[in-house]
């Protein structure tokens, strides 16, 4: 597998190979996101809490709420969409509190994944797994 | 029976073999935590003897796309029912006239029409539907062109009639001079059609609350109608929607505004008649 | 696209001095992910708000970098200390370069 990704890539046919390759490839992409965030430190789990419904009742408009006392900014990664980046949330000095809501489009069941920058320089990390379906009725 | 359909239907059930049929829930609507909202009725005399209660497409949704109705700013649909608001306070066509012109204010003029349409009209001798009258008073009193229908402004002016009308009962006319065409409507609704040969009863009467896929069935009741759908995240009306699901069965399907549309578009809302007026409502 | 773009905000036209006080902000806008394509296979391309800020009296509330994956329509809620009397302001930037705006005055006491 990691052959053929490789070859092909260096073909220039990366984009191609990718459409077929299983969602996991992009993840990929989402750890380089989380990579660039946190410049590399380590990240905590706990300390920042996501809720998302267990099942959206339509990938294309899903709920989502992320809350992270004492940090700075909270970044939000869709890791199974095409690009995995969703928002990221940076919290002035009149924020009433490190939180907040918004709707999100997501291509398949898939990890969203939140990334708190906490007051400290230290990271944190929460992470649900979201089951997206194909309605019945023509979608 | 058609061997087809029986197959088509037996593959269905056989791949949730897991998900029997998932119950609406119990939870009450109120809006903006002040109107409370009949979402469940005792069905209407005409549908005795199929179902005792009727109930809003609302129960079927997650407690998330639920909530999303229960708040005016929450819900999308209700951006269009100010874009209503504007177009109904902007005058057009020949005689400069605005909606306000005639009828005021909409809160008042127009609260109880929702729930009465769609309905006879004895001048023209024929039903109508909302956007047919509001067409009729655009080209007759305001010298104004006429909506396509479904399109331009039609849906956001449905979706402000509608709103100002939220909590009223729903009570649409089944005799007198609509009941040719509500006998109409009913026999598009209970007849089998299309390469999948679906009425719109094996889903939405036989068969409500049961998955189809990942999709819960509702009774397909129009009370809610304008709605926001989350799918494709903007107003649907219900002409558009009953297109999407006959072509959905593989049918031939008719056209938003078409008489076949018409009749069971009154038949339709008369089997949620008891229910409120919800209206621009959330759904998937 | 710069049109039928319209912004609506919620929040509470009065407050204590030092209050915390929910925000909800929506606007009308496509959010054309770059994903899509059109009836002929070509790529339609992406067209999106990419940030959403909120100020009060001109101090940073929150600053939003939002991509593709916000839906149509894109909705916030958080929360804003109100610190005295003054205005929210409201700005949304657009890949096409409009900047949308709104403002919400409040008052303390």
């Amino acid at each position: 597998m990691n052959f053929s990704r490789r070859e092909t890539m260096a073909l220039g046919a990366g984009a191609l190979a990718m459409t077929m390759l299983p969602v996991q490839a992009f993840a990929a992409t989402g750890d380089d996101a989380i990579a660039e965030f946190t410049g590399g430190a380590d990240v905590m789990d706990g300390g920042v809490t996501l809720t998302a419904p267990e099942i959206a009742e339509n990938g294309n408009t899903v709920p989502i709420s992320v809350e992270a006392e004492g940090a700075t900014a909270i970044m939000v990664l869709a890791m199974g969409n095409p690009t995995p980046g969703v928002a990221t949330f940076n919290f002035g000095e009149l924020a009433g509190s490190q939180s907040a809501s918004t709707r999100i489009r997501l291509a398949g069941t898939q990890d969203v994944v939140a990334i708190a920058k906490m007051a400290d320089g230290s990271f944190a990390k929460a992470s649900q797994n979201v089951k997206v379906t194909i309605g019945g009725c023509g979608g | 029976m058609n061997f087809k359909t029986m197959t088509f239907v037996g593959v269905v059930a056989m791949a949730l073999p897991a998900v029997g049929a998932a119950e609406p829930d119990d939870d009450t609507l109120i809006l903006n935590g002040e109107i409370e909202m009949t979402t469940k009725a005792p069905a209407p005399a005409h549908l005795e003897d199929v179902m005792d209660t009727v109930m809003s497409g609302w129960h079927f949704r997650s407690d998330e796309t639920q909530v999303m109705q229960a708040d005016d700013f929450d819900n999308p649909g209700m951006m269009y029912a100010e874009q209503g608001r504007e177009i109904w306070n902007t005058a057009e066509g020949s005689e400069d006239k605005s909606c306000a012109s005639c009828h005021g204010t909409p809160d008042e003029s127009m609260q109880k029409v929702r729930a009465t349409y769609p309905k006879w009209n004895d001048e023209a001798e024929e039903v109508r539907t909302i956007q047919m009258q509001v067409n009729d008073c655009r080209e007759n009193r305001m010298g104004a062109e006429p909506w396509a229908y479904d399109k331009e402004g039609a849906l956001p002016m449905e979706a402000l009639i509608a709103s100002v009308g939220r909590g009223e009962t729903v009570d649409v006319a089944t005799d007198g001079p609509a009941e040719a065409m509500w006998e109409q409507g009913k026999e598009l609704y209970y007849t089998r059609t299309g390469q999948l040969e679906l009425g719109c009863v094996n889903c939405h009467e036989d068969s409500y609350g049961m998955m189809i896929r990942a999709d819960h069935l509702s009774q397909g009741q129009i009370n809610g109608f304008p709605v926001y759908r989350l799918k494709n995240a903007r107003l649907t009306g219900a002409h558009s929607r009953f297109k999407g699901c006959i072509r959905d069965t593989r049918a031939e399907t008719y056209s938003p505004g078409s008489p076949e549309f018409v009749a069971l578009e009154l038949y339709v809302a008369s089997r949620g008649n008891g229910l409120s007026v919800e209206g621009p409502s959330v759904r998937n | 696209m710069a049109e039928g773009v319209r912004p609506r905000v919620k929040a509470p036209r009065s407050a204590e001095a030092g209050e915390v006080v929910m925000i909800k902000t929506l606007i009308s806008h496509k959010m054309e992910s770059g994903q899509r394509k059109d009836s002929d296979g070509n790529q339609i391309p992406r067209s999106i708000i990419n940030r959403f800020v909120c100020a009060f009296n001109g101090t940073n509330v929150i600053d939003v970098t939002m991509e593709p994956a916000i839906s149509t329509n894109p909705y916030f809620e958080f929360e804003a200390t109100v610190p005295e009397a003054g205005e929210f302001q409201f700005t949304w930037y657009d890949d096409d370069g409009s900047v949308y705006e709104d403002a919400k005055p409040v008052e303390v006491g």
